[in-house]
């Protein structure tokens, strides 16, 4: 990776907003953008301790989301309480399979990968590592992109539930698996929210700097 | 890429605001309020979890691990988490996890089976079962043991819980169309099922265990008859149609009624489990138990076509007993063949009162007598026919003076009592001489007479037309004799004129000599005029 100058190494502080590049006032390094007011910090303020603090708040989460039921269904054979993985496994049919992958890959797979991805670049970024860093940020980037998309299976449960109400026959109602399924989605968001990226080449900077 | 050397540009400076910098991250609250609420999901979970129970199953059609419900009056109580095969693979263990405070219903007596849906005839039960799938039903027992092991019922029990009642059991050589569930009535009240029933160790019949329900237990004592109502009773008998049922529903699905004499003494209570007989219908739990049985036997020589085992025996109306068997035989000698029937009379058992006995002596003592002086005045046996309907045939007794006379023959077991051709029999008989008769006249010679003396009529008639035209000839020439102005009639009229004269002289002279008698003699002697 070619090595470049930080706008912190020169003092500098770049708007996240408006993208303004300005110097903090003298003897401080805080101050609000001259443009936009936009508050500006040389880096996302203890971003590694609040990504933990989220990250571990959705990793606690992960495991009744995935053990509690998502979605009660009350049909005349009486409730049914499925989890997420009783979801996959009673979608799972010769036809219905690419919809059971689909709830397999948004629902289990990507919140544990954006979890373990998020504490593997969390993990570097504190050790200062300076390898890989052109796949860690993408692999930020990915997270942050794919992150959102999780939330799907949580509209799905609430579309449903709100829909499927024909009483006497059929009805469907959030269960409480639901709720800690979309505080993971949520936290993890604010999690790849409050990491900031440019940790990830700091230390390769800084070493590079003090190299020179 | 710039270069660090290079001179800046301007760059404002930024603005200075009161700074807040804290340690630690007000963040943390969110995974310590995660871990707070996941720990405390955990912990209610885990403090929710009702007891264990293993329950063993003869099949685990419909079970499902995890799936399958315990429910107990429609309530759930519990699921099934685990089903597998025993080690000797022939039965199915499973584990079922209970609802929290379900320790109480896990009792020594509590019973476990699979509710699937059963049409069983009397009642049609899980139903929903059909959609929802099986689920395994509870009974909660009486005892005071705590039970965690438990091995399901095959069958789902008649009776659960506490209903108050008391079980019998019934013997019966056929089970006919009853089954667990079938309905007991009493005086066409359903007041029970047919829980269970199983043949017994001699293989010969069955016990059929029943529950009466309380308060109609009490109505079942020693002397009660059970009978199976089993749908309609038709019977086609001497005796006419007879329809017996019970309720539309036994109609359907059959049932057992029971009921008590009315004639049998009151009797408390019977106990749990008391043994009784299932007849096959009322009248024949009704019938009175034989008492002084006497069998006789009556050959006919007719057809005895519509003589069924059972039909009655009666003498001049009077019920006397019943016929026993209907047999065949041939003589050897004549190639006559006939039937004796065997009939078992029994009339105190029917209700006829013997009056006037000696006392001390015994009835049977007279009877040979009886039935001897009874068949020398002439009655004899006779099938009779009970039911134009149905052609079935009776055995009557009567009195027939014009039998040829005869005794019984007590040489013969049983007796054998003499008997006569049946009423149609006899008719058929004469009607058969009657026809012969008829068969014999000689029509053809009849015809060729009876023409024959149509042409000599013909032939007699023409000559008489003759006679007749020559009569009238005559009665003209009479006519005209007889005329007024004939010639005939004029001198008719002057001779009886004259006739007349000599008449009215023969009386003169009549009178003459009745008064002067002498002239005779003298003669007329002249009066003094």
């Amino acid at each position: 990776m070619s090595t470049a100058l930080t706008a912190m190494q020169h003092g500098l502080q770049n708007c996240e907003a408006c993208g303004l590049l300005s110097r903090p006032a003298p003897g401080e390094v805080e101050g609000h953008c001259p443009r936009c007011n936009e508050e500006l910090t040389f880096r996302k303020h203890s971003s590694l301790q609040r990504t933990w603090a989220f990250l571990i708040g959705a990793a606690i989460c992960y495991v009744p989301a995935n053990l509690l039921p998502v979605l009660t269904t009350t049909t005349a054979a009486g409730p049914e309480s499925d989890t997420i993985l009783q979801g996959v496994v009673l979608l799972w049919s010769p036809t219905g399979w690419p919809l059971s992958l689909i709830v397999l890959f948004a629902s289990i797979m990507i919140p544990s990968a954006k979890i373990l991805a998020l504490a593997y670049l969390l993990v570097s970024a504190q050790r200062g590592s300076v390898n890989n860093n052109d796949q860690r940020v993408r692999l930020y980037r990915v997270v942050e992109i794919i992150g959102r998309w999780s939330m799907v299976d949580v509209f799905v449960d609430a579309f449903t539930a709100a829909l499927v109400q024909l009483q006497p026959l059929m009805s469907v109602a959030p269960a409480p698996g639901l709720f800690f399924f979309a505080a993971v989605v949520v936290l993890t968001m604010l999690a790849v929210e409050s990491f900031d990226p440019r940790l990830i080449w700091d230390s390769a900077s800084s070493r590079e700097v003090e190299h020179a | 890429m710039p270069d660090s050397d290079r001179p800046l540009p301007h760059v404002p400076e930024s603005r200075m605001l009161s700074k807040r910098r804290t340690r630690l991250s007000v963040v943390w609250i969110v995974p310590i309020v995660a871990a707070i609420i996941g720990v405390w999901v955990a912990v209610t979970r885990i403090l929710g979890e009702g007891p264990q129970v293993k329950i063993v199953f003869a099949s685990a059609d419909g079970l499902e691990a995890g799936k399958t419900k315990i429910q107990c009056n429609g309530v759930e109580v519990g699921t099934i988490t685990t089903v597998r095969l025993s080690d000797d693979h022939k039965k199915v263990l499973t584990t079922a996890q209970m609802a929290p405070k379900t320790e109480s219903f896990l009792l020594d007596d509590t019973r476990f089976w699979v509710v699937r849906p059963r049409i069983s005839g009397a009642n049609v039960s899980g139903l929903g079962t059909l959609i929802s799938g099986a689920y395994v039903a509870m009974d909660i027992g009486q005892s005071h043991q705590a039970k965690r092991d438990f091995v399901a019922l095959d069958t789902p029990p008649v009776v659960t819980g506490d209903v108050p009642g008391r079980f019998f059991t019934l013997k019966t050589p056929d089970l006919g169309s009853l089954d667990t569930g079938t309905p007991i009535f009493y005086r066409r009240l359903q007041v029970g099922q047919v829980a269970s029933y199983v043949l017994d160790k001699s293989g010969l019949s069955l016990d059929v265990k029943v529950f009466v329900t309380a308060p109609y237990h009490q109505y079942v004592t020693p002397n009660t008859r059970f009978w199976n109502a089993s749908g309609i009773d038709v019977s086609l008998t001497a005796n006419g149609l007879s329809v017996q049922t019970q309720s539309v529903l036994s109609v359907l699905i059959g049932g057992i009624a029971f009921e008590t004499a009315t004639s049998d003494p009151l009797l408390p209570a019977a106990d749990e489990n008391t043994v009784f007989t299932l007849f096959d219908n009322r009248a024949e739990a009704f019938k009175q138990p034989a008492r002084n049985p006497q069998t006789y036997q009556v050959v006919f020589k007719q057809s005895v076509r519509g003589l069924a085992v059972g039909a009655p025996v009666e003498f001049r109306g009077i019920s006397l007993g019943e016929v026993a068997e209907v047999n065949a035989q041939i003589d050897a000698q004549t190639f006559e063949f006939s039937a004796p029937v065997i009939i078992n009379l029994d009339a105190q058992r029917l209700g006829v009162q013997v009056r006037g006995l000696a006392p001390g002596t015994d009835f049977n003592t007279i009877r040979k007598q009886l039935v001897d002086a009874l068949i020398a005045h002439g009655v004899r046996a006779q099938l009779r026919t009970g039911s134009l309907l149905t052609g079935a045939l009776y055995v009557a007794f009567d009195f027939f003076p014009d039998a040829p006379p005869t005794t019984v023959d007590w040489s013969q077991t049983p007796p054998q009592l003499p008997a006569v051709p049946g009423q149609l029999e006899a008719v058929e008989a004469s009607a058969v001489g009657i026809i012969k008769k008829l068969n014999e006249v000689p029509y053809k010679q009849i015809g060729d007479d009876l023409r024959n003396a149509i042409v000599e009529l013909d032939r007699t008639l023409v000559s008489a037309r003759g006679t007749l035209d020559s009569g009238r000839g005559t009665l003209d020439n009479a006519n005209k004799l007889i005329e007024p102005n004939s010639v005939l009639g004029a001198e008719l009229g002057n001779t009886l004129q004259e006739v007349s004269q000599a008449a009215r002289s023969v009386r003169v002279l009549a009178d003459y000599l009745e008064r002067h008698p002498e002239a005779l003699i003298r003669g007329k002697t002249g009066e003094a005029r």
